[in-house]
């Protein structure tokens, strides 16, 4: 089997004063190439902690975790900060767009650092902007976008650089629910592209729209369940 | 499902480029620099306001220092040339009264007292066959009198003198001629006056061939000196140190037939006489380096047969190497209130950049989670500050400039704005956006990007 990620014993212990917390007790798990997996589970289950574990924004305590056959689980920060710009494409429940950029200058971040040419940028950014809608937006501030659009453009942005993984937290929080299913459309056509899509919900209607599912609770895989097509 | 497993499956399978960090030559380029600094312009101008007022505590740093150097340079310029019109060279001794004496001629024998000082025709024969390096000397005997041209007059000071007086003394004939050798020998009544003079005395017709009355005798006008400029009041020590003096050079011989050895002065209800016989005598030396020995020896020689210290030594050079002295005090000083305003604008950087930091936490999490670096993060806030100091100190020195040109035209004070205080203070503020800017910088780079996102 071929594998674009994979967790392996996964721990994660915080230490807050005298307290330390354990929020991932040993996860394991795999995702293929083109797989639309939704992680659930109840605040407080270790969801948040193992997002930012495999967006590598954060090192586990211990365990392995291989994104794209490398064990990213020990790097330095460098190495982190370019494998999240190459690999891995972030999609916030709360946009986070920068402000003061315009449109086509957001998707065009996670470019800016890994040195592409500014007219490459330009044209990837201005294609990706109108695949997603927004083509007639590209000089556009966040604050003069709806809700919906101003995601539009953070899944632009994340798709910008090719990623191996696309990360999603709550993508549809903070939206209408209009808003939130053309979203989710967007995210079941990237699927329909043979994109890998990793999408951290606890609405069971976002959920649904997965082929896989993952809960857990209390820092453990509760259920890990395939839906048959 | 077994994770090892399939762990090392994945290592086998997928695997999709190197882990060591790529070649990141791109973030020294030009092209790279060039989106940075933009990026920086963009959030600047998000805070316009702040951004000025930021700005203005440099501006003002930069600008008061390039004025106050400018000022500074133009007034102790003016002190050295005037210093320079003496000669550098020249040693002046000028008789004068001791004040013990001053005193007896008054409160005792009124009069009949002829009270006798000064430097002596004798000293200036000692001097130069004793003293080696000594290349000329001008005696000057100096009379208080009135000048008239028929009606009009002028309260003037006579100096009889040698017939090179011009170039000994840097003070140049500017029109007509100085009086010459033969005249002087003939004892003959000519003068050369000065600017100021002709103004007061010949206001209506040529002053050159004109004559100038003194007593009862008519002098024939053969020249004008040039204007000169004051001397500063510390600089005179006698007694014509404050208002312009108005001079007029006759031969030291006529002098002599003229007035005699002994002068009378008339006071309130007394006469008073004095005997002086040389007031003023210049003593030029051959090498510059010489002029402090010469000057230690001359005064030795005076000393030698006075109880009291009738005269008073000037010398130029001392003088003016006491201004320099005075010029790098006056910079040290400057410097210091340079370097004070600069750390204020300062920390005002700072303090905003900190409050940028703070409030764009959010942003550095999103840009971290987008794939920046540390480095990048650095970078772009250091690029933010020096923006914004060096941008300060821009205006600052246009501001600075202009301010000194205005005090010109307005308080007609000489000013200098020298290059290297124009690139000094410049210099100065960008060092300060980037020593400023750092600590911000590295706080915001330092933060953890999951916490960084989470940040409201």
């Amino acid at each position: 089997m071929n594998y674009v990620l994979a967790v392996d014993e996964l721990r994660k212990t915080y230490r807050m004063g005298p307290v330390t917390v354990e929020a991932l007790r040993g996860v394991s798990f795999g995702i293929e190439p083109g797989e639309f997996i939704s992680i659930m589970g109840p605040s407080g289950c270790g969801k948040s902690t193992l997002l930012s574990l495999l967006g590598c924004l954060d090192r586990p305590t211990t365990g392995r975790y291989f994104l794209g056959g490398d064990d990213v689980s020990q790097l330095d920060d460098d190495t982190l900060s370019d494998i999240r710009g190459t690999r891995i494409g972030f999609v916030f429940q709360s946009y986070n767009l920068v402000q003061q950029l315009s449109v086509v200058e957001n998707i065009e971040v996670p470019l800016f650092y890994q040195g592409i040419s500014e007219a490459e940028c330009r044209t990837r950014a201005e294609d990706l902007a109108r695949r997603v809608g927004l083509g007639h937006r590209l000089e556009h501030k966040p604050f003069e976008l709806s809700g919906g659009q101003q995601q539009r453009v953070a899944i632009a942005r994340a798709l910008v650089n090719e990623p191996l993984l696309i990360l999603a937290d709550e993508p549809t929080g903070n939206l209408d629910s209009k808003s939130g299913v053309e979203i989710l459309e967007i995210f079941d056509a990237l699927h329909g592209q043979g994109k890998t899509v990793v999408l951290v919900t606890h609405d069971d209607k976002v959920a649904e729209r997965a082929n896989r599912v993952i809960r857990l609770k209390d820092g453990v895989v509760e259920s890990d369940l395939r839906k048959t097509r | 499902m077994n994770a090892p497993a399939a762990a090392a499956t994945a290592t086998a399978t997928l695997h999709t480029g190197s882990l060591r960090p790529r070649a990141r030559s791109h973030r020294l380029g030009i092209g790279h620099w060039r989106r940075v600094l933009r990026l920086g312009i963009k959030s600047l101008w998000a805070h316009r306001l702040r951004s000025l007022l930021t700005v203005l505590g440099i501006v003002f740093g930069v600008c008061s220092v390039i004025a106050m150097l400018a000022i500074g340079e133009g007034a102790s310029y003016e002190a050295q040339e005037q210093l320079k019109s003496l000669g550098s060279q020249n040693i002046i001794l000028r008789s004068i009264k001791p004040a013990e004496d001053q005193k007896v001629s008054e409160s005792g024998s009124r009069q009949n007292y002829t009270l006798t000082y000064g430097l002596k025709e004798v000293d200036v024969r000692r001097i130069r066959s004793t003293v080696p390096g000594i290349e000329a000397v001008v005696p000057g005997r100096i009379i208080r009198d009135f000048a008239w041209n028929v009606r009009y007059r002028v309260d003037c000071e006579i100096v009889g003198t040698v017939s090179w007086y011009p170039e000994m003394r840097n003070h140049p004939v500017m029109k007509g001629r100085f009086f010459t050798d033969r005249e002087y020998d003939g004892k003959e009544n000519v003068c050369v006056i000065g600017a100021e003079m002709v103004e007061r005395l010949f206001p209506f017709e040529q002053a050159l061939g004109g004559s100038v009355r003194v007593g009862r005798s008519y002098f024939k006008v053969v020249g004008v000196m040039a204007p000169r400029p004051r001397l500063p009041a510390t600089a005179g020590g006698g007694d014509n140190s404050a208002t312009t003096v108005h001079r007029m050079f006759i031969p030291l011989s006529t002098a002599r037939t003229h007035y005699g050895e002994i002068l009378f002065k008339r006071r309130s209800g007394s006469f008073e006489s004095e005997r002086v016989e040389l007031h003023e005598v210049t003593v030029k030396v051959d090498e510059l380096d010489r002029v402090r020995t010469v000057a230690a020896a001359i005064e030795d020689i005076l000393k030698f047969d006075r109880k009291k210290k009738d005269y008073d030594m000037l010398v130029p050079l001392e003088l003016l190497k006491r201004a320099e002295e005075t010029r790098r005090l006056f910079n040290i000083v400057l410097g210091s209130i340079a370097a004070i305003s600069l750390l204020v604008g300062g920390i005002g950087i700072m303090n905003i950049m900190l409050a940028t930091v703070t409030e764009r936490t959010r942003e550095i999490g999103v840009r971290r989670a987008l794939g920046a670096r540390r480095a990048d993060i650095i970078t772009q806030f250091v690029a933010e500050a020096t923006m914004l100091s060096a941008a300060g100190g821009l205006l600052g020195v246009l501001l600075g400039v202009s301010i000194p040109w205005v005090v010109t035209a307005t308080a007609g004070m000489k000013t200098i704005i020298t290059w290297w205080s124009l690139a000094l203070s410049f210099g100065i503020s960008a060092i300060v956006g980037i020593a400023f800017g750092l600590y911000p910088a590295t706080r915001a780079a330092q933060m953890d990007p999951v916490e960084a996102l989470r940040h409201e």
